[in-house]
């Protein structure tokens, strides 16, 4: 069976966030003087092939844990299913 | 009398694609007496060397994040061995990075706090001088080299910033030239503002400053040179060891 996952990628709270902050300071400019602490993370989407979903799930961690993320800057969550964001060509 | 025959040490250098300095890096290995071997991050293949040198760019285009998915590539399975011989191993830049997101030393490295890319020359003190690239300076002393980064900021864990005090794990700090350290002159932010570390056996170190760009009096300061020296001595010792 073939599982859609979405990881989200968020920089470790208390971290500097050079670039939440760059995006902060721009927002003024566009008359949004009240949006505060913003963050700048990635999201990577992807399917993975597997005989259940706690065996895909187990492998997205793992894949999250070892490459998508790195565990002294970073946390990261895993969504799946509808809350997986779509990709360009999905139906 | 008999001819003495004095060995040459062999330095790998590996190029990963997205790699800039590595040819810089083997003509400083040469400039400093030592053989330059050229290494491929496909291959698990160490060509016998006596050190390995990680040199800086943008390794896979920085995908991901600066390190990221070359601290994956297949001749970093032999990095890991070699290192844990206690072979001598030197990441410059992105070779810093690399090393730190296979693990081998403690760390990262994020956008510099200015969100500017830096490339100048900069004063770096130096810290100890138990690592194979420090081994010809004394603690105190002053080099000048040059930085070129977008991403050079080094951050660490509370529990890795305790052991890399505890340990003396600090290699170089952000200095001026008499060796004073402090916000001043911290190009990129980084905590306490750290410029290289190395690991516990102190065989591995990863700087963010270029010491294979000031080697030649010619185009620069020459603060690489002591850095080059001391690694070939470090290797002709591993070598005949």
């Amino acid at each position: 069976m073939r599982f859609t996952f979405e990881v989200l990628v968020t920089l470790k709270p208390g971290l500097a966030d050079p670039q939440g902050k760059a995006v902060e300071a721009s927002l003024p400019a566009l008359g949004f003087s009240n949006a505060s602490d913003v963050h700048v993370g990635r999201h990577v989407r992807l399917d993975v092939e597997a005989a259940g979903h706690d065996e895909a799930r187990t492998q997205v961690e793992e894949i999250a844990r070892r490459l998508l993320s790195n565990p002294v800057i970073e946390d990261f969550r895993v969504l799946e299913g509808a809350e997986a964001a779509p990709v360009a060509g999905d139906a | 009398m008999p001819e003495m025959t004095v060995a040459t040490p062999r330095v790998g250098v590996i190029t990963f694609p997205g790699s800039l300095d590595d040819r810089d890096a083997l003509r400083a290995v040469e400039t400093m007496g030592g053989e330059g071997v050229a290494l491929w991050h496909g291959e698990h293949d160490l060509r016998a060397v006596d050190a390995v040198v990680l040199p800086g760019g943008f390794s896979y285009g920085d995908y991901l994040r600066c390190g990221a998915i070359a601290g994956h590539a297949p001749i970093l399975d032999e990095v890991r061995a070699f290192a844990e011989r206690g072979g001598p191993v030197l990441g410059i830049c992105n070779g810093f990075q690399i090393l730190c997101e296979a693990g081998l030393l403690p760390g990262a490295l994020i956008r510099n706090a200015s969100l500017r890319f830096i490339c100048r020359d900069v004063h770096l003190r130096v810290e100890t001088s138990q690592t194979p690239v420090t081994s010809e300076l004394v603690p105190g002393e002053v080099i000048e080299i040059p930085i070129k980064h977008g991403e050079g900021q080094y951050v660490a864990t509370t529990e890795q910033l305790r052991r890399i005090d505890d340990e003396g794990l600090v290699v170089f700090r952000y200095a001026d030239a008499t060796g004073e350290v402090g916000e001043a002159t911290n190009p990129n932010g980084s905590i306490d503002h750290i410029a290289g570390v190395r690991n516990e056996g102190g065989n591995v170190v990863g700087l963010m400053p270029h010491p294979e760009h000031a080697v030649d009096p010619d185009v620069g300061p020459t603060g690489g040179q002591p850095l080059f020296a001391s690694l070939l001595a470090s290797a002709l010792a591993g070598a005949s060891a």
